[in-house]
């Protein structure tokens, strides 16, 4: 466990500053402090809830709620400040991690106890919690002069000299490590996805571990969603629109089995950062954004297909290992 | 002489575990009628028995994957229960040969502390060094070399078995179950698999080793317990019985009684098959099969006997050789092509493979069919009836109505129901792999006297069989192969099991 | 013969799925008749198919897919880009209604056809492959259109979406349903093909050993249901006049769940067309009825999400209530 960076994450990371240097090349723009601190800082969200997705993944699941719950916590906690400012920024962010969790504990009761599907389970809440984000606005939005200032200094402001983003997310990539890496529960995660019914033969609780993920990575998505609408100064009915689908290009970029039961954190963030450099490039290259779905689209099939074909073949070479 | 401790043990005669009269019934068939069984610690303790005999569900009743529906089991005297898997293992029963227990992706280290990992003083963050140090002493302790960091998935099936192994060993287990530990793998892997065993002996551990290798079996054990058919038949110390007292116990009659072989006048060459190769699988495959003629394929579990089965009929492909059909070279590209070409095969996994579990009878058996009955497309239905009829009465299938589910059926009548599937294609050339499989001795011996109906028509048969009677009696012709190559080939008259079995372990020299 | 209705044979029969779908279909009738006296008015009814016809012909094809234990989330994507497709063709290029109609075809047809493609020659879970493929389609769309949308279409082109029969209140649109459902029903259950379908959906390794050519049918399928949301394109964009690139967004999850809701298991190998046909108007009702209400179409995605939810989980509920009624023995 105490292999820093895997040979997969490792070629990543390679590629990453390969295609960085190429895009430097044509637009030295792009190499500037300024714009890698932009790079992270619009990439720092998506790193957060990837980690989140990535749990869920790899017990062989999937989570396409995320930007719905993104957008419902994030309508939540900025009516809750255009109502009652006076309500301390501690507790916003408390509750914002409360919201998430309960509508991560919804999926997760129903997959875990119920043995709901989860593309079908979570494709229901999609819909469920952008329903919910229009009941609550009424249709209307909570937009940057009806936020306090303090609010808008949850992502806006720096510890430090740090953004706050950075911090942020710095602490949970360190929670979530420890958590993967160097806990009974985290291992177990790995092993449901790796093989169900073995570990239920080892005494894993299968069921409650489920269950856990799902509210975990509600937690998680609660918490984005409060920093996403203090960051963009705004609580709209689209918010995060398709973002599920970036949570889980990052995941695959990253070298997360769609299977189940291998991933790891340093990969979700290489993927995410892969997908924001992309991004940025298409800013700098002054490509329109409305690029991003389709290169989202076509990353995800790329790296499915690619991380498929590899595995076959390792099996493949296997073989080779025990000619007669 | 072995260990002090086991000497010790036996004279106060205390057993570790007994099983005393378990009864276990599916769907109305029982599975194990009242079997009793009984290890002492540091005892190699074989259990014997064919196919379907009882030994697997002996085992998960064991390993509290099924509970007995009546009987006792006593660990140290005491009654005990397993209401699950988990229970049993902490209760210190450990199998092994199990693949449900490994995660493919995750380490060694790993996967032996997989729900029982050693942790810090703090009792959350897990102590990687103090596992990995721990693997490290079990694995020295057995004489395994391998890397705790490997992942299992980039392991060879004999280092799994290692990994079994040294898991049961940190979950102090005090019983060990080996289900047919040999298959697959090398002499060598064996050898060192038994100086474990050994090993593992004098710690004072019980083994259950279960195995139809007789030689294995009177090389490593020290004690027998055989089944048959559900029901225990006897046991006692290995030095007390010879190989031919056991098969009798195992068979229950004579090798010639029980396949009344049918001589078949032997028409010419329908199928030659020439050099065929699969990386990594099985090399330089020859053979010729005749017209009427029942060829037997006998072999070690992964001996490639399936596979080569398997590229015939269309469902794998190869990388080099040739396929010759009436002494045309042909490819077959699907089994949808073999099918064409007048080749069925009853596979081996019956449930899996062989039928679709939850459609009815008389959807099953016209499956393969389907089209050749068809009104241009559209179901014929009537039709379809007809040939259940047919082929139920024929084979004699049990059911209330060829309505039924296939899963609702014995496994002996969803073997029929697999057969009838394959016959109604009108077969020349019918592949059977395992056909008498966990099936009851009546059906066994109307399967057999079926096939030998078949060959008397004119159908040629290929058997893949891992029971020696079935394969000695049944076959004109016994081809036997071993890590995918073929090491001997027998006509009827002249195969005796030894020769057969030296062929099927490799301690014959490659043709 | 005696009395044939025993206690068994009732129970058996009320907790069969289509009879609690009609049962629930009768509900919301009478529900939408005392929202609306003009609703049992056999002209409106047939007004108010013009909302989900087009999700429902794809829901025919999304049927075969599901059984087959498969699933296809970027129908609305290939929408989406057959659409815009036209709209290109149409506005840009002057291009008349029957080339419009090759278009959106070729596209539905090349769409599904890619999918399969994936799926069955490199054998990757369509789970996979279609989140991919519904990123991208839609992507593609708004790479062409962007914040814009396409509104000049050629007169004729209206009337697939708008049209009526001749002088009947029979809405040409639903004639294309009508057809597209006795084709895939009776394609399902009276021949060969469909017979192979329900054996993939059980178990995909016995089908195959059976001879079946598993991946090619697969291919079919995905092809099918491309197509389908091709032409359900054309009916789409000819009924609202324009294109906009978020043209049907969200209907994978209200085609999903008609199919499932009409009883069709989402582990593959059982349902039937009937069921399917039910939940179609049963959601399609639901709809207009809540449309009478006023609800905002972002919150009726939440009773359609619920209803997901609970379709799923009720055949294993039903199951246990029968068992214990009936008082089988499980072993």
């Amino acid at each position: 466990m105490l292999k820093l960076l895997k040979k997969k994450d490792f070629i990543l990371f390679l590629f990453i500053v390969f295609v960085s240097l190429i895009i430097s090349l044509r637009y030295p723009r792009f190499l500037t402090l300024s714009n890698l601190g932009d790079i992270f800082k619009d990439t720092v969200i998506l790193i957060i809830v990837a980690i989140g997705q990535m749990m869920v993944i790899i017990t062989a699941g999937i989570d396409l709620s995320v930007a719905s719950g993104i957008a419902l916590t994030g309508m939540s906690v900025g009516l809750l400040n255009q109502h009652y400012p006076g309500i301390p920024i501690p507790l916003i962010i408390l509750i914002s991690m409360l919201i998430g969790g309960a509508l991560g504990s919804f999926n997760g009761l129903l997959i875990a106890y119920a043995f709901i599907p989860p593309i079908i389970m979570t494709l229901g809440t999609m819909s469920i919690y952008r329903g919910f984000v229009f009941v609550l606005s009424g249709g209307t939005w909570v937009s940057a002069h009806e936020m306090t200032d303090g609010f808008k200094a949850i992502s806006g402001g720096h510890v430090l000299g740090i953004p706050n983003l950075f911090i942020f997310a710095a602490i949970i990539i360190a929670l979530f490590a420890f958590f993967l890496n160097k806990t009974k529960t985290g291992r177990e995660i790995y092993a449901i996805g790796g093989n169900e019914l073995g570990a239920k033969y080892v005494g894993v609780n299968v069921k409650k571990i489920k269950y856990y993920v799902y509210l975990l990575s509600g937690v998680i998505y609660g918490l984005a969603g409060l920093l996403w609408v203090s960051r963009y100064a705004s609580a709209q009915n689209d918010t995060a629109m398709g973002f599920e689908l970036q949570t889980v290009a990052a995941c695959v970029i990253g070298g997360v089995s769609i299977m189940g039961g291998s991933g790891s954190v340093t990969g979700v963030i290489l993927g995410a950062l892969f997908l924001g450099i992309v991004y940025n490039a298409l800013t700098v290259t002054n490509v329109s954004p409305f690029w991003r779905m389709a290169i989202a689209g076509f990353l995800i099939l790329i790296a499915i297909i690619v991380n498929t074909i590899a595995k076959k073949r390792t099996q493949y070479m296997m073989i080779k290992r025990r000619v007669f | 002489m072995d260990s002090n401790i086991s000497s010790i043990l036996s004279s106060k005669s205390s057993f570790i575990c007994e099983l005393r009269e378990i009864k276990k019934y599916f769907h109305g068939v029982k599975a194990l009628d009242g079997v009793d069984f009984r290890i002492r610690p540091g005892e190699i303790h074989a259990l014997i028995g064919e196919n379907g005999a009882g030994k697997s569900t002996l085992v998960k009743i064991l390993t509290g994957i099924y509970q007995p529906d009546s009987g006792d089991i006593l660990l140290d005297g005491k009654k005990v229960s397993f209401p699950s898997a988990h229970e049993s293992q902490l209760q210190g029963i450990a199998a092994i040969h199990q693949e449900t227990s490994m995660f493919p992706e995750l380490s060694v280290v790993e996967n032996i502390f997989m729900g029982h990992p050693i942790k810090k003083s703090n009792n959350i963050s897990l102590d990687w060094r103090a596992m990995r140090k721990k693997t490290k002493e079990l694995l020295d302790r057995l004489g395994i070399i391998l890397d705790p960091e490997s992942s299992i998935k980039n392991l060879s099936v004999a280092e799994r078995h290692l990994v079994e192994i040294v898991k049961a060993l940190s979950l102090n287990a005090r019983i060990v179950i080996m289900d047919e530990p040999t298959s697959a793998l090398t002499m060598n892997e064996v050898e060192h698999l038994f100086n474990i065993i050994r090993q593992l002996k004098k710690e004072g551990k019980a083994i259950i080793f279960i195995s139809h290798k007789l030689d294995e079996v009177f090389e490593i054990a020290d004690s027998y317990t055989v089944l048959r058919d559900g029901h225990f038949i006897g046991s006692g110390r290995l030095e007390e019985v010879s190989m031919d007292e056991l098969i009798n116990m195992m068979v229950g009659r004579s090798v010639n009684q029980m396949f009344p072989k049918i001589e078949v006048e032997l028409g010419d060459v329908v199928m030659e098959v020439r050099n065929l190769s699969k990386f990594g699988v099985f090399n330089g495959i020859s053979f010729k099969l005749l017209k009427g003629e029942i060829l037997g394929f006998f072999g070690l579990v992964g001996s490639g006997r399936s596979e080569v089965i398997r590229t015939i009929f269309g469902i794998d492909d190869f990388d080099s050789g040739e396929i010759l059909l009436d002494g045309k070279s042909v490819k077959i590209s699907d089994p949808k092509v073999a099918m064409k070409m007048g080749i069925a095969l009853v596979p081996e996994d019956r449930q899996l493979q062989g039928l679709i579990l939850k459609m009815k009878i008389r959807e099953n058996i016209t499956l393969p069919i389907i089209d050749r009955i068809a009104k241009s497309f559209f179901l014929n239905y009537p039709k379809e009836v007809e040939i259940a009829e047919e082929y139920g009465k024929q084979l004699d299938i049990k059911a209330a109505s060829w309505e039924d589910a296939v899963q609702s059926l014995s496994g002996g009548n969803q073997q029929k129901v697999v057969l009838s599937k394959w016959l109604a294609t009108n077969p020349r050339i019918l592949i059977l792999d395992e056909p008498t499989k966990g099936i009851d001795v009546g059906t066994k011996a109307a399967v057999h006297r079926f096939m030998g109906e078949l060959a008397e028509k004119g159908i040629s048969i290929i058997m893949i069989s891992s029971e020696l009677p079935e394969v000695m009696g049944m076959s004109d012709n016994i081809i036997v192969m071993h890590e995918g190559v073929i090491t001997a080939r027998f006509k009827r008259d002249e195969a005796t099991s030894e020769d057969i079995i030296k062929a099927a372990t490799g301690l014959v020299k490659v043709e | 013969m005696g009395l044939s209705l025993s206690k068994d044979r009732v129970v058996e029969f009320v907790t069969k799925w289509e009879f609690l779908l009609v049962l629930i279909f009768i509900f919301v009738i009478i529900l939408n008749s005392t929202l609306s006296p003009y609703f049992l008015n056999v002209d409106n009814i047939l007004d108010t198919t013009f909302n989900f016809t087009e999700k429902a012909i794809i829901a025919l094809t999304m049927m075969f897919i599901i059984i087959c234990a498969d699933i296809d989330l970027s129908v609305a994507s290939i929408i989406a880009m057959a659409s815009v497709f036209m709209g290109y063709a149409s506005e840009v290029h002057g291009v008349q209604t029957s080339g419009l109609i090759m278009i959106a075809i070729l596209t539905g047809i090349g769409a599904g056809f890619l999918n399969g493609i994936i799926i069955t020659k490199l054998d990757i879970p369509a789970i996979g492959v279609t989140i991919g493929t519904m990123s991208l389609y839609r992507g593609i769309a708004y790479v062409i259109l962007g914040d814009k949308a396409y509104t000049k279409y050629p007169k004729s082109f209206a009337y697939f979406g708008q049209g009526y029969i001749g002088s009947s209140p029979i809405p040409f649109e639903f004639i294309v349903f009508i057809f597209f459902a006795i084709i895939f029903g009776v394609l399902l259950h009276k021949t060969t093909f469909g017979r192979k379908v329900y054996a993939i959906g059980n178990n995909r390794i016995g089908a195959k050993f059976s001879g079946i050519k598993v991946d090619r049918i697969r291919l079919i399928l995905f092809t099918l249901n491309g197509l389908l949301s091709g032409i359900a394109a054309i009916l789409l964009t000819s009924r609202i006049g324009s294109t906009r690139p978020y043209i049907a967004n969200g209907w994978e999850l209200d085609i999903i769940t008609t199919v499932v809701l009409g009883g069709v298991s989402i582990s593959g190998g059982s349902g039937n067309v009937f069921g399917v046909i039910i939940a179609i108007f049963l959601l399609g009702f639901l709809r207009f009825g809540m449309g009478l209400l006023n609800v905002p179409g972002i919150e009726m995605n939440i009773i359609t999400g619920f209803l997901l939810i609970i379709a799923i989980m009720f055949p294993n509920f039903l199951n246990n209530i029968k068992e214990r009624m009936l008082k089988r023995e499980t072993y």
